[in-house]
């Protein structure tokens, strides 16, 4: 899977162009017909019929049948229904009743012979020989286009074979009634006129087209066309031009002597628009379709019996029988994605969306929002028959953005921000092992989990140290997968050139990391990355507190290990040495469900990223354990108890751990500014550096607050720069009622505006909010 | 969520620079290289303008994102 993956990668690189859309629409199964239709010679809207039936809305199932079949009447009672051979309910239970349903639509609900509208005459004409279910086809079609057809019919009554019908099955009446549509201005029968090959070259004469109503070489084609009875089963054509006949052998199936007449139709119609014979035909007769159904969870239904065998079914026995119809779908990759699902369509809608957001030179890009609110998780690609990730198409399609100027900031700036934090000096650092001045692995514990679990960091860099022989250095730095996820390669590159000159600097000694997502970023750019579960999954684990005892646990894994097998398993193998009991949930390993954090979805639409993770939380009562930060986070922070595979190993108290709240963005930065200054010092006698600056200013607010700011993504910092630059410069506004001030500051690209008041050594902050737009105004000094 | 929960209902704000009282006047803001003029209320004599709580994330949010969409 892993090779399969790395093709994808290559195939959606270059942003996508008409080629790329179509190759990639080929893909999705979802707006092929079902089986049924597409078997069905004539290509009747099963799925629709079954549903007007279902709502017992009598009018448009009749309708729906009008719409394909000439003479409804007849074919709903005598059709061979090859519909039925291939109806996916055949897999489980039985297959629907399709045939037995039209008859009683039509028997209890006949609509009125169609009357069709007047259509703009055309004054070519067209002779149709033989009035059986190919001739009248042919016939009915071309009278609804307009042309001027005779039809010659060498008994006193049209139907030829129809007549054969037992009048049980098919009374004369109906026939009557329903060949009745053919009388029209444009329509002249001629009853008692059998033809001959003699008079065949007359009618050429008088006749712009002509249509031999028999089967292929059956014994009429045969006498009539002679040694020109070899007839084009595509385009129905003989060898003589403008005489068109049936093309299928035999009359053994009804349905099929209809579509072959259709077939006729089309034909006789291009001809006399000098159009091609032989183009785009391939969408005429039964076809298998493409359209994948899973009914694999699909509970077996038996078919509804009838109670009058003979009469055909009830009304309440053909809603029941139709209720049975799997309304055949596709949409195997909605079923499993909020993503997917929340945008109301399936992928062939979105890649068009995704195609024209990016084809759009003036004008709104209302497509914006949906390629950015995707996880890249790559689950739908896995359960896609046809392995199609959207997740690739939407980074293509963010990749294209960015480079074109097109991506709206709001969306992943202040994910870049933070990873711009965790590169700088506040958190990067590069050690080897203390006493040591080579390194034979290096520790990468990544931005999250530092900014989540410190103490982990720290207590993970130590039992390493004490377990490894050789060396194991330290890299404090953020992987760069925020910029990668956000479609910014040039920002992806710089890091990551930057960490492997870091990297190369400490003697590209083996990299061992804690986080999954700094994992997927490097594990094709590095080699010998691996895991620290992978790592550590046989080696003595210092078992604090009572991890050992913990019980059932159900595992998140995260979405970015999905192909990683040796992951899963030695995360699983941990657990089970420490005598946990796993419960694997309903989506888990290749299944595995984003927490709604990948590709920076949090961030650009955090409703759906809700969404998602209650979605996720909601698989399983049993506590989780998950083995990146983030999932961590999110799960607790939406009230899910859960648990680092650190805490079962590190944590000294398990029922606080699991409930710890989200850590939030502010303290994130805090944790990871402190974890470097603490490892400095405990590792390497580093003099502890003091906060400087803006850092100094103490912030006062309550949870609301804070949750307020959390929301609205605005850091501890940036509240400190913006009092740091009213108490500076006096540019603040103040309410004279209560004494508070209101003051605003635009470090960067966005401008920030903190309500506060002055409290003793520190400021209490009542209120923050933030803008984009710049406001152009001096400020006098 | 009630956005504006922490605002005190219509807050006189004054110049804290000046002690002025802040007056409607044209505030050039701009946005993606697309420049607006309009009336906020500013302090005349010190420049400094304000956005409130209501504008910034109302009116103001949705110009930008639909600047960002363009």
């Amino acid at each position: 899977m892993v090779t399969h993956r790395a093709n994808i990668y290559k195939e959606v690189g270059a942003a996508m162009d008409q080629v790329e859309l179509r190759r990639l629409e080929s893909k999705c199964s979802q707006e092929n017909p079902p089986a049924c239709t597409a078997g069905c010679p004539i290509h009747v809207d099963v799925r629709k019929l079954m549903l007007a039936i279902q709502n017992q809305d009598w009018k448009s199932a009749a309708s729906i049948l009008q719409q394909k079949q000439p003479f409804p009447g007849i074919i709903s009672r005598i059709c061979d229904h090859p519909c039925e051979d291939v109806c996916k309910r055949k897999d489980v239970g039985a297959t629907v009743a399709i045939s037995n349903l039209e008859r009683f639509c039509l028997e209890n609900y006949a609509p009125k012979i169609a009357n069709v509208g007047a259509v703009p005459p055309k004054s070519q004409t067209v002779a149709v020989v033989g009035s059986g279910l190919r001739g009248l086809t042919t016939a009915y079609d071309l009278a609804r286009k307009g042309y001027i057809v005779t039809l010659f019919e060498k008994s006193d009554r049209l139907g030829g074979n129809l007549w054969k019908h037992p009048e049980q099955q098919l009374p004369a009446q109906v026939i009557t009634n329903e060949l009745s549509v053919l009388n029209r201005p444009n329509v002249t029968i001629e009853r008692n006129a059998g033809i001959t090959r003699q008079d065949l070259s007359q009618l050429k004469e008088r006749f712009d087209a002509l249509y031999i109503g028999f089967a292929a070489q059956s014994e009429d084609a045969l006498e009539l066309l002679g040694e020109n009875s070899t007839v084009d089963p595509i385009s129905c054509t003989t060898p003589i031009a403008g005489v068109f006949a049936g093309g299928r052998f035999g009359n053994n199936s009804p349905i099929n002597a209809v579509a072959d007449g259709r077939r006729g139709a089309v034909s006789i119609d291009r001809y006399l628009q000098g159009a091609s014979l032989t183009a785009s035909r391939h969408g005429e007769g039964a076809f298998e379709s493409k359209l994948f159904v899973n009914v694999n969870k699909i509970p077996s239904l038996p078919a509804v019996p009838m109670s009058h065998e003979s009469g055909g079914y009830t009304g309440e026995e053909a809603v029941r029988e139709a209720g049975r119809c799997l309304n055949c779908q596709c949409l195997e990759c909605v079923k499993a994605c909020k993503y997917l699902e929340s945008y109301g369509g399936y992928p062939k809608k979105y890649l068009r969306e995704i195609y024209n957001n990016e084809s759009i030179v003036m004008g709104t890009r209302h497509a914006n929002k949906m390629i950015n609110s995707c996880t890249q998780c790559g689950l739908c690609a896995e359960v896609c028959p046809n392995d199609l990730d959207m997740g690739q198409v939407c980074l293509a399609s963010r990749e294209s953005m960015v480079r074109r100027g097109k991506m709206p900031p709001s969306a992943h700036d202040f994910a870049l921000r933070d990873m711009a934090f965790s590169n700088s000096e506040q958190f990067a650092l590069t050690r080897h092992q203390p006493g040591f001045d080579s390194s034979k692995y290096v520790f990468f514990p990544g931005c999250q989990l530092s900014g989540s679990s410190p103490e982990h960091v720290e207590k993970v860099y130590a039992y390493l140290t004490e377990q490894l022989v050789g060396g194991v250095g330290l890299m404090l730095r953020c992987c760069g997968a925020p910029a990668h996820w956000g479609g910014d390669q040039g920002q992806f590159q710089t890091s990551f050139e930057e960490m492997v000159v870091e990297w190369e600097n400490l003697g590209k000694p083996q990299l061992i990391v804690a986080c999954s997502t700094c994992h997927s970023m490097f594990r094709e750019k590095l080699p010998g990355v691996v895991s620290l579960w992978e790592l550590i999954k046989d080696m003595d684990l210092p078992i604090q507190g009572d991890g050992a005892n913990y019980g059932k646990v159900a595992v998140q894994d995260p979405c970015t290990t999905r192909y990683e097998q040796g992951i899963h398993e030695a995360v699983r193998h941990i657990l089970l040495r420490l005598g946990c009991e796993i419960e694997e949930l309903p989506y888990s390993k290749e299944l595995t469900k984003c927490c709604g954090f990948g590709g920076l979805t949090a961030f650009a639409n955090p409703r759906l990223a809700q969404q998602i993770v209650e979605n996720r939380i909601k698989e399983s009562t049993v506590d989780y354990v998950a083995y990146c930060a983030m999932c961590r986070d999110r799960f607790a922070a939406h009230g899910k108890r859960t648990l680092h595979l650190l805490d079962l190993i590190f944590a000294d108290d398990l029922q606080n751990a699991a409930t710890r709240p989200d850590s939030g963005f502010s303290q994130r930065h805090e944790h990871r500014a402190r974890l470097k200054r603490t490892l400095l010092h405990k590792f390497w006698q580093t003099p502890q550096e003091k906060e400087r600056g803006y850092r100094t200013i103490k912030i006062i607010c309550n949870e609301e607050i804070s949750k307020l700011m959390e929301e609205r993504l605005i850091f501890i910092e940036d509240v400190q720069q913006v009092i740091e630059h009213a108490e500076g410069t006096g540019s603040k506004f103040i309410n004279p009622d209560n004494g508070n001030y209101l003051a605003y500051f635009r470090p960067a690209r966005v401008t920030y505006w903190v309500e506060y008041q002055p409290q003793e050594d520190g400021f209490v902050v009542l209120n923050a909010y933030s803008h984009r737009m710049e406001i152009v105004e001096e400020v006098k000094p | 969520m009630n956005k504006t929960a922490n605002l005190p209902p219509k807050p006189v704000w004054k110049c804290g620079k000046c002690g002025g009282e802040l007056k409607h006047g044209t505030v050039k803001i701009t946005y993606l290289g697309n420049d607006l003029r309009v009336e906020e209320l500013k302090c005349l004599n010190c420049g400094l303008v304000l956005i409130t709580e209501e504008l910034a994330l109302g009116k103001m949010f949705e110009v930008e994102q639909s600047l960002e969409d363009k």
